[in-house]
């Protein structure tokens, strides 16, 4: 759906199911480059079953109108104004990797807005490679390449994507390709390595919490995801085997398991 | 500082399959069957709304299958692919994916028989009309389409007349019209050629031919490029409206850069159904494994064979863009830079008794209605495979009564010649006698 947010135009999707204001919200926030497709195997099981659900592009994302948010602190109080733009008191978030990022400053700014978060693929700082990230800003496309050969554990460099004929490297790649490598990743990049709120942010957070590793993580590797878990009181870690750090869709199955129970439990439907 | 992904001989031998997943079976493994058990209800739910990746029955999805769609849309650098039983089905079910009733598209005139015979013939009867324009008549596509057309299809190496379309600029005038570019890209496989990689949106094989080889099944894929932006316009109600079949799902905001294989096999497989077999899959991997050494022993012998043709008395004419003298020289020197594949077109002195002469005589040439095998084949497309054809679309496709269509194995470049002798000789045979 299409929705204004400070003026501007946003789009979710809903999941396939329309949105419901009488319905606990979660929304869903993609990682660096990348929008609302990397949601679609969790979006619409929680759709069909009781939940409204936003999987927004980010400003200057997808099919969101620009300029992209050069800041996660920006990125975190956006995603507050989405919960009052669509008429709502409070969410539950969910982020992959800068997504992640973005959650814990919301989270760690709104906590009165915030039910409960999940974090894939996340850690406390994401510093990037400088090479890569030179190479993002300036709109090269072979950011992207290693970005996705990065980003992919073995299923996703050799294949089995979980829906039968897709192809986890190219289907990534042109989500990115399709937006703007310099203007969204250039800048969804920068605004990563600048970040430095993320422990701070994560000791004040207070609602459950959970993340999900994959052990083949090599751009959020393991360790910094439990040290990101480590500041955040009660924090739940759970930890897929042969997984790397697109999580949502190398393990759309397991990962989604974890976080049906995760979210049922802390932000249930009535 | 590059990316270590995997290059296409590694993807050729590796690409959708990982052991570990399978029992550690070094070989991809046969999934014999035709349905997959389901956890709980929740799960078959789930399965069944797209809420989840899985399968469920083999029209719809299969293991085996799976393998093959993937590796083919990483040798081609497509988001996703879907295995059809064959390269027609392919080609309908990507049609029917696209098009309502009322709709058009604009085709290539030069392209395999029974594609033509699809667009001129049945296609209409579901209100779907096609414009044919000659494959080298540029400005002909452009001006061909319409307010309601839907794709522009073509082969870039026409069947059989081995004229090329100028892809990249056909694509520019598709898109700039707001409309896709599905390209059959059989006779060039992705070792020679990858369209998506040209601006097409969609390609379409069947493997049957070079991709498998062996000559032993049947089997066709679609190929999505996923850089096609379904939502920029209101074009393809079948692609963003949503659709009733799955509690008003729109494939384009959900599945964006797999929106078309997703409605393909949503859809299109569970309601026509035209599924490939594990088996055939799997035979057509087999092929796929040695895709690269084999491509490169077909052109390099088809290369022999044109230079002999060329200085040949008994041969007419010959048709294949590696010749200075084709007008598609240039072009194929730009988009085909490995080779310009093993499908020659010549025209033999003596006209149709003598290429009939000729194929009757040929002993190591198969003469069959099917192209790309390991072995050298050979027909006389105008008396088989494009013989549904009436004359007026014969002489679009630019085919001619004395065309032998040649597709060039890979077996000894000296056995095929002496074989091709044989058959010249008995092809002068009739016209000694006839001239006494």
């Amino acid at each position: 759906m299409k929705f204004k947010v400070n003026s501007k135009e946003v789009f979710a999707s809903t999941g396939g199911r329309p949105f419901d204001k009488k319905k606990p919200l979660i929304i869903f926030i993609h990682g660096s480059g990348l929008s609302h497709i990397t949601w679609v195997l969790q979006t619409r099981y929680f759709a069909f079953h009781g939940y409204s659900v936003l999987a927004i592009d980010l400003p200057g994302h997808g099919y969101s109108e620009g300029p992209a948010l050069e800041s996660i602190e920006e990125q975190g109080n956006w995603i507050s104004d989405v919960i009052d733009s669509v008429g709502m008191q409070e969410a539950s978030l969910v982020g992959h990797s800068q997504g992640c990022l973005v959650v814990i400053e919301c989270a760690s700014q709104f906590p009165d807005k915030i039910k409960s978060i999940g974090l894939m693929g996340g850690a406390g700082a994401i510093p990037m490679n400088p090479e890569l990230l030179d190479l993002a800003e300036k709109g090269d496309p072979k950011a992207v390449d290693l970005m996705m050969d990065w980003a992919h554990g073995p299923s996703g460099h050799f294949g089995g994507h979980p829906v039968p004929g897709l192809h986890h490297m190219n289907l990534g790649g042109s989500i990115v390709v399709n937006g703007s490598v310099k203007n969204a990743l250039g800048v969804d990049f920068r605004a990563c390595d600048n970040y430095k709120n993320g422990f701070e942010a994560a000791k004040k957070i207070k609602c459950p919490t959970l993340n999900i590793l994959g052990d083949r993580d090599r751009m959020c590797p393991v360790k910094e995801g439990k040290k990101l878990a480590d500041n955040i009181e009660g924090s739940q870690v759970e930890i897929i085997e042969n997984c790397g750090h697109m999580i949502l869709l190398e393990e759309a199955g397991k990962s989604l398991e974890i976080l049906k129970k995760f979210i049922r439990k802390n932000h249930p439907t009535e | 500082m590059d990316p270590k992904t995997y290059k296409f001989d590694t993807i050729s031998l590796h690409g959708g399959y990982m052991p570990s997943k399978n029992a550690g079976s070094r070989q991809v493994p046969i999934y014999q069957t035709t349905s997959y058990l389901f956890d709980d209800v929740d799960h078959a739910a789930a399965l069944f709304n797209l809420e989840q990746g899985g399968h469920i029955y083999s029209r719809i999805s299969n293991p085996t299958v799976q393998v093959l769609e993937e590796r083919v849309a990483a040798l081609e650098g497509g988001t996703a692919a879907l295995a059809t039983a064959s390269g027609m089905s392919a080609i309908f079910l990507a049609i029917m994916t696209l098009c309502n009733t009322g709709d058009h598209v604009v085709v290539s005139s030069q392209l395999y028989g029974g594609t033509v015979n699809l667009f001129r013939l049945t296609l209409p009867k579901f209100g779907i009309k096609a414009t044919f324009v000659k494959p080298r008549d540029t400005e002909g596509f452009k001006k061909a389409i319409q307010e309601n057309t839907k794709c522009i299809f073509g082969e870039l190496v026409g069947n059989p007349g081995n004229e090329l379309m100028n892809m990249p600029e056909i694509v520019k005038i598709a898109h700039n019209a707001g409309i896709p570019v599905i390209i059959d890209s059989t006779y060039q496989t992705p070792y020679l050629f990858k369209p998506l990689e040209h601006g097409a949106d969609i390609v379409v094989h069947s493997l049957t031919k070079w991709m498998a080889g062996h000559g032993s099944s049947m089997a066709g894929i679609l190929v999505e490029g996923g850089k096609f932006d379904w939502l920029k316009t209101d074009k393809f109600p079948t692609m963003t409206e949503p659709y009733e079949g799955y509690h008003g799902l729109s494939f384009a905001e959900e599945f964006g850069p797999v929106a078309f294989t997703m409605k393909a096999r949503a859809e299109g497989m569970r309601d026509m159904g035209p599924c490939l077999s594990p088996q055939n899959a799997w035979n057509v991997l087999q092929g796929i494994e040695t895709l690269s050494v084999r491509m490169e022993k077909h052109c390099s012998n088809a290369l022999k064979m044109v230079e002999y043709l060329s200085n040949h008395e008994s041969v007419a004419w010959v048709s294949h863009a590696s010749l200075k003298d084709n007008p598609d020289y240039e072009l194929a020197k730009t988009l085909l830079p490995k080779g310009t594949g093993s499908m020659i077109a010549f025209g033999i002195e003596g006209g149709k008794e003598a290429g009939a002469a000729f194929i009757d005589n040929v002993k190591l040439a198969s003469h069959l209605a099917n192209v790309g095998d390991t072995r050298t084949l050979v027909i006389h497309p105008a008396s088989a495979t494009h013989s549904q054809m009436d004359e007026a679309t014969l002489k679009l496709a630019n085919m001619s009564h004395d065309m032998i269509r040649l597709s060039v194995g890979i077996e000894d470049i000296d056995d095929i010649i002496n074989d091709f002798e044989d058959g010249f000789r008995a092809a002068k045979k009739p016209r000694l006698i006839a001239n006494k």
